[in-house]
């Protein structure tokens, strides 16, 4: 066991379901200097894994039921070697809010000064941020690539029942959006369910 | 927003966490039925998925109020296990609710060693005493039961009956934390033999066929005060006006929830996948207490399985904060003092819940004269602790 109140390497576990930022966050804290991480997707059999890595820091995102099996660490068990308590304290709240506003919450070993772990959970909320801005930048793809669809099979719809080239079609998905002031995915999308409700 | 009744132009914002459970009944309904509207609150309600989550929302005051495991509102003022927030529960969600539900295997076990009707909780727990002594002579492992957290209802009820029998939950037993909703499947794949809980989740496992239920918890304390409506004690000494109205609108949705008549409407409005998320008819047998028991299709009723509104459940009784508080010094949580005793009973504040809903009715006829009814053991006195658990010789040293 390392004795928390020394220099030696935090050991650190990190419990994520998500594999993504699983890994976002262990490459963060590998590029602040921490070596000694753990990681776990899956949370069968919980405390005995604990148990056998014997962390320094336990790192949990909020979406975790789990959380609830960490708090019964704190209580005089036979099950529990180690108390571990939260890192909260009536001085601390501000970090405590930006972690749970970033849907991230830490424990730490009892004695472990805070000034040694304050870099790891300000990692921590910055690489869960990371991990928010990349989600939103994904869907906000795969929201592009659906309506480049839906206006693709707009165009063809109207090339066929209209005559039109690509450019003619095109065209006049854009004047019919501009004149009734919405989008254009949004006239090629009425079109297509239209033209599905027609057909079937 | 312009309400009729209160004349306010304006709504207030509220921001209020729950766990997907069916003692959220009362704070579901007066939201989705309008009864807070009504009082011109704003809610939004926040699906959590733990209680540490909950605890901390409410904490730190990203949550205004929130449903909340009684002993946590305790525990939570009391600085046990975490930082020292207090807390008040003007409102009582539910009393009871949960039940003890165990393998099939481990039914059967109990039956073959019980001296009389296993549905008696006396008969059970000396039949549990039974099959972990034999499991001890055979070299097996312990058995283990999963409950939802360490300042829960349900480990101080599972305590409570098993120490009855003579099994001692920390020697002789695994008592483990689960997050509700992986409850069955623990008991599917065999990680816990046994474990107490909420609703839906026992008639869930019922249901697959793996599982009986043991016990309803009303069977071993009549009445438990399970879940509250709680806020920070700052939040409401800056609101109070705002915590009248939340009070109304729940003592309103408590009564509507009660009326048979609104049950089915009740039940499909928890239904819905962003409350409680499971059929309108599990939700109904929660409310109705009737619960299909056994994978034979048994079914157990009791007029006292879940309280949400009758026999004067939602008005917060400091005796029920005293037991709890008595748990956690019998299970070594919490040190012995007058001062944490006091802490506890002013925590549950029917004050507040009787200026906004009027004075509490009598005392119910069949209602404990103790405020508990135990199942066994001398009646429950908030004044003397200390000499209620003497006679226990199955507990914790103080901390």
């Amino acid at each position: 066991m390392s004795n928390p109140t020394s220099d030696a390497p935090l050991k650190i576990l990190v419990i994520d379901e998500n594999p993504i930022r699983r890994a976002i966050l262990e490459a963060g804290l590998r590029d602040g200097g921490f070596e000694n991480i753990t990681l776990l997707g899956n949370t069968t059999g919980l405390l005995d894994r604990i148990y056998s890595v014997d962390p320094d820091v336990i790192i949990i995102d909020l979406q975790n039921p789990s959380r609830d099996v960490l708090e019964q660490m704190f209580q005089v068990s036979r099950i529990v070697r180690r108390p571990i308590a939260m890192f909260v304290d009536q001085s601390d709240r501000d970090t405590i809010a930006a972690a749970m506003e970033a849907g991230v919450s830490a424990y730490i070993v009892d004695g472990l000064k805070q000034e040694r772990v304050r870099a790891i959970l300000d990692m921590t909320i910055s690489r869960f941020g990371v991990f928010d801005r990349l989600r939103s930048e994904l869907e906000e793809t795969k929201s592009a690539l659906k309506e480049r669809k839906v206006i693709e099979k707009a165009k063809g719809i109207l090339m066929k029942s209209r005559g039109l080239d690509e450019e003619a079609a095109y065209g006049l998905l854009r004047k019919t959006a501009m004149s009734k002031g919405r989008r254009i995915a949004d006239v090629a999308e009425s079109l297509v369910s239209t033209f599905d409700l027609l057909r079937d | 927003m312009t309400t009729a009744k209160t004349g306010r132009n304006t709504s207030t914002p509220l921001r209020i966490g729950f766990i997907p459970l069916a003692d959220a009944t009362a704070l579901i309904v007066a939201v989705d039925k309008g009864f807070a509207a009504e009082e011109g609150l704003d809610v939004e309600l926040v699906r959590e998925v733990s209680w540490s989550n909950v605890r901390d929302r409410l904490n730190i005051g990203q949550f205004d109020a929130a449903h909340l495991l009684a002993p946590v509102a305790i525990a939570s003022s009391l600085g046990l296990g975490h930082v020292r927030v207090p807390i008040l529960a003007p409102f009582n969600l539910g009393l009871n609710g949960n039940a003890i539900t165990v393998t099939n295997a481990l039914h059967q076990a109990l039956k073959s060693e019980a001296d009389g009707d296993i549905t008696d909780p006396k008969v059970s727990a000396a039949a549990l005493a039974r099959v972990v002594a034999a499991r001890k002579r055979a070299g097996l492992q312990p058995l283990t039961f999963g409950m939802t957290f360490p300042y829960s209802t349900h480990n101080y009820q599972l305590r409570f009956w098993m120490a009855s029998g003579g099994v001692d939950p920390d020697e002789d037993i695994r008592l483990v934390v689960l997050p509700p909703p992986f409850m069955v499947e623990s008991i599917a794949n065999g990680h816990v033999d046994a474990f107490c809980v909420g609703a839906p989740w026992n008639s869930v496992a019922v249901d697959l066929g793996i599982a009986h239920i043991l016990h309803f918890v009303s069977e071993i304390l009549q009445r438990a005060a399970e879940k509250v409506l709680a806020v920070r004690s700052d939040w409401a000494s800056k609101n109070p006006e705002v915590l009248m109205r939340l009070i109304r609108a729940h003592g309103r949705a408590a009564e509507f929830v009660e009326a048979i008549d609104n049950r089915e409407e009740v039940c499909r409005i928890l239904s819905a996948p962003n409350r409680i998320g499971v059929t309108a008819e599990v939700i109904r047998r929660t409310l109705d207490g009737r619960l299909k028991v056994a994978p034979d299709g048994t079914f157990r009723s009791s007029d006292r399985y879940l309280l949400v509104g009758r026999k004067g459940a939602a008005r917060p009784d400091p005796v029920q904060a005293a037991w709890l508080y008595a748990q956690m010094v019998r299970w070594g949580q919490a040190p012995m003092s007058d001062e944490l005793l006091k802490t506890s009973l002013a925590v549950f504040r029917p004050d507040l819940y009787d200026e906004v809903l009027g004075p509490p009715a009598p005392r119910a006829p069949g209602e404990p004269a103790d405020g508990v009814g135990a199942f066994v053991g001398p009646a429950f006195s908030a004044n003397d602790i200390v000499a209620h658990l003497a006679p226990w010789s199955i507990r914790r040293s103080q901390s």
